[in-house]
């Protein structure tokens, strides 16, 4: 799904300049969940931000999809397109507007496919069902939970069916056991819609779970293959190279 | 979406929106109260002017008096003997005069009024005659030494004729007026309306038939049927018209050509002769234009506009005018400035503090342009919003101004060379009272200059001032309204749709 090469990304500040991303190469196959972790700071949020097209690197290319489309080189207007059909986008701060209810957040991730009003509220009605909140649909953020809120942002990411999702510190403002809850149903949507998962965490628990695990350091990135190698699994036995089993309910 | 999210927002952030609303809505209302104004005080300066001259005359031409110099600007009239040749009547004998004259207004004639109506953009042209009917009948008194009869007030042939005490003779303001051709909708008469009996026809053309004013016909106890004599000639009254409070409407109107034939000028006929041209010009836009033209054709003459005229109006009218032109119309600017750059920063507020709402809709694919497009979409709901209720307000305002400004007095200012009020204001040139017949019988144009004169000064017009809302003004207002909304909704969507989104989502609110 993603080849990356010698990305670099540098923010001028002051009279110098910060190297967020230096020189990262990484791969990241089909159908694969990778957690990236890392203390804060050190350019774990770029790198997503580059695998997104939410900004454009220094140097280096960002090779995305079947046609290994470089994220870096494409017009703006392309990358948009890119990330409206094929990339859903999660968040610490689950980012969801305000004025609208949960159903009318979803649809807000429909809207850039120019799907008809009527086909869109049934989308997202099925979307939301799938993370358990069908009853919650007509009710504003600030009537929900962090947890639910962020079931909301789940339904936003995928309602549209892409091909890679990006979630940035998504357990990040939850409790602990909100943040399991959470991380189940990621892992399970994964599995079930055989999605490509990018999660950048510095919650190590969360971490463990991921078939691949990268760490950033000072904006560099080494690949561990297996999770388990890292600290005590979360539970139950290996089920696959590296990926951890959901935990029970 | 667009909608749902547009109205979400608006009530979310209901206080600011109703600030920038409100601020709107000031100044498109006083843009349209003040527009109303002006087009009130422009149609009550119309109502004083048309009235002076007809409905459809754009333009009037008329020449200054050429008086001879003193002491021989006197007409004399003959009683069968010359001045100073010892032949007058004799003492006792009772003169009647009745002389139809022009003295205030130059003369024109019929072959300028052809060549006028010729010119481009001209859509019509009449010939018209100001003049006054004076009758004086006074008895010859004991002979005077020097023989003749000087004219009063000085500068005559007259010697030291104890003539008394001698009033100011009654007039008749006489309009002798176009009866066909396409200039007939010229002139005082168009703006008269007809009470009763009938109009003249074209077949009046050499009639001795008259239309008097209604208020004359009620003080002379005159209907149809009746008679007027004007220059020893019974005119026959066809009809009663009553026309607007103006400045001293003529008493009397009689067709042009019998005007012409019984009417004199410093003593000569005034066949063939006019002393106003009436011209109506094919636009309003063209008016400047044809009055360079008519100058350049007609040399000498003095070529008037409305807007000529407008500038010689005093009183609470020149007032009203001053008021809305100049304090009006910046007020109305300044507020309205003030209310677009309110609009602008409030909405610019109201981005920045979304501006990481924005970057997660570009993060699901929104483009730059569906985010400008909302927040213009909100910008511009506003400004309507705004547009409405300044409509609103602006109606309330010209209603407000209609009752409560009262009647507006209007005066055409005093006695100044060159005006081409036609039988008003003149000064006379040449000493003391130039007169109609040979000797030095005052006539009646002097008399009836000063007549119309203290008429305009001392009896200044009254005219109600009623601000009207146009639909022009409505769409400016609209337009104003939408105006407002781009500006602040573009600049505000300028700001959110250039940050790249990893910018925007970074933000912290």
């Amino acid at each position: 799904m993603y080849k990356l090469t010698g990305v670099t990304k540098d923010y001028p500040k002051g009279r110098g300049v910060v190297h967020a991303l230096q020189g990262v190469d990484v791969t990241i196959d089909d159908g694969e969940w990778m957690a990236i972790q890392g203390p804060t700071g050190h350019g774990k949020s770029t790198l997503l931000q580059m695998l997104g097209g939410l900004d454009r690197p220094t140097s280096g290319h960002v090779l995305f999809g079947d046609h290994n489309e470089d994220l870096a080189e494409l017009r703006e207007s392309q990358v948009t397109k890119v990330r409206a059909e094929s990339i859903g986008f999660i968040f610490q701060t689950f980012n969801l507007v305000q004025t609208l209810n949960a159903q009318e957040n979803v649809e807000t991730a429909l809207v850039p496919l120019h799907i008809h009003a009527a086909e869109r509220r049934q989308r997202a009605e099925a979307a939301l069902a799938d993370v358990g909140l069908a009853d919650r649909a007509k009710h504003l953020p600030s009537e929900l939970s962090g947890g639910q809120q962020q079931r909301v942002a789940i339904a936003r990411a995928l309602v549209k069916q892409p091909k890679v999702l990006l979630a940035d510190e998504p357990t990040g403002n939850l409790d602990e056991g909100t943040r399991d809850e959470i991380i189940g149903l990621l892992e399970k949507l994964w599995r079930d819609q055989q999605l490509t998962m990018v999660l950048v965490t510095h919650d190590s628990t969360v971490a463990r779970r991921a078939e691949r695990l990268g760490i950033m350091r000072n904006g560099k990135l080494s690949i561990r293959q297996d999770t388990r190698q890292r600290g005590v699994p979360a539970g139950g036995g290996a089920t696959g190279a590296g990926v951890q089993p959901a935990p029970t309910a | 979406m667009f909608l749902t999210y547009l109205g979400r927002e608006l009530r979310r952030r209901a206080r600011q929106a109703s600030i920038i609303a409100l601020g709107l809505a000031l100044g498109i209302g006083l843009v349209i109260t003040v527009t109303a104004l002006s087009s009130g005080v422009k149609n009550a300066q119309g109502e004083v002017l048309h009235s002076l001259y007809g409905q459809d005359t754009d333009i009037t031409v008329t020449k200054t008096p050429k008086f001879s110099s003193a002491g021989s600007g006197f007409q004399r009239f003959r009683f069968g003997g010359t001045s100073g040749s010892g032949s007058r009547p004799k003492a006792g004998t009772t003169i009647n005069v009745d002389s139809l004259t022009s003295t205030a207004l130059g003369t024109l004639s019929n072959a300028d009024v052809s060549k006028v109506a010729g010119l481009k953009n001209v859509a019509a042209a009449a010939g018209g005659l100001t003049l006054t009917d004076t009758k004086t009948t006074f008895k010859i008194p004991s002979e005077n030494s020097s023989g003749g009869f000087g004219g009063f007030g000085g500068g005559g042939g007259g010697g030291s004729g104890s003539f008394g005490r001698f009033k100011l003779p009654p007039s008749i303001s006489v309009d002798g007026t176009q009866v066909a051709g396409n200039g007939v909708a010229l002139g005082p008469l168009s703006s008269a309306k007809l009470s009763s009996g009938r109009t003249f026809r074209a077949s009046d053309a050499n009639a001795d038939v008259a239309l008097v004013d209604s208020n004359y016909a009620k003080s002379n106890k005159l209907k149809v049927g009746s008679t007027v004599t004007l220059a020893k000639t019974k005119f026959t009254i066809v009809g009663i018209v009553s026309q607007s409070a103006a400045s001293s409407p003529p008493d009397v109107f009689i067709p042009l050509e019998r005007a012409q034939a019984l009417g004199t000028a410093q003593g000569k006929s005034l066949k063939g002769e006019v002393n106003t041209i009436y011209v109506a010009s094919t636009s309003a836009q063209n008016i400047t234009t044809v009055s360079k033209d008519i100058s350049t054709a007609v040399p000498g003459s003095t070529v008037t506009n409305q807007n000529d005229l407008a500038k010689e109006l005093t009183g609470s009218i020149s007032s009203a005018s001053s008021l809305a032109n100049n304090l009006g119309k910046w007020l109305a600017i300044a507020v309205l400035a003030a209310a677009f750059l309110l609009a602008v920063l409030l909405t610019s507020s109201a981005v920045a503090r979304r501006v990481r709402e924005f970057g997660t809709l570009k993060a699901l694919g929104w483009t730059s342009r569906r985010v400008v497009g909302q927040v213009v979409g909100e910008a511009i709901a506003i400004g309507i919003i705004g547009g409405l209720v300044g409509v609103g307000l602006g109606f309330l305002g010209s209603a407000l101004v209609s009752d409560f400004s009262g009647n507006l007095t209007a005066s055409l200012a005093g006695p100044t060379t060159g005006s081409a009020t036609p039988g008003g204001a003149r000064t006379f040139t040449g000493g003391g009272f130039p007169g109609s017949g040979g000797g030095g019988i005052p006539g009646g144009g002097g008399f009836a200059g000063i007549r119309n004169a203290s008429a305009a000064a001392s009896h200044p017009v009254t005219v109600h001032l009623s601000a009207q809302v146009t639909g022009s003004a409505i769409a400016a207002a609209v337009i104003l309204a939408i105006a407002g909304g781009l500006i602040a909704g573009g600049f505000g969507g300028w700001r959110a749709a250039r940050l790249r989104p990893a910018a925007a989502l970074a933000r912290v609110e």
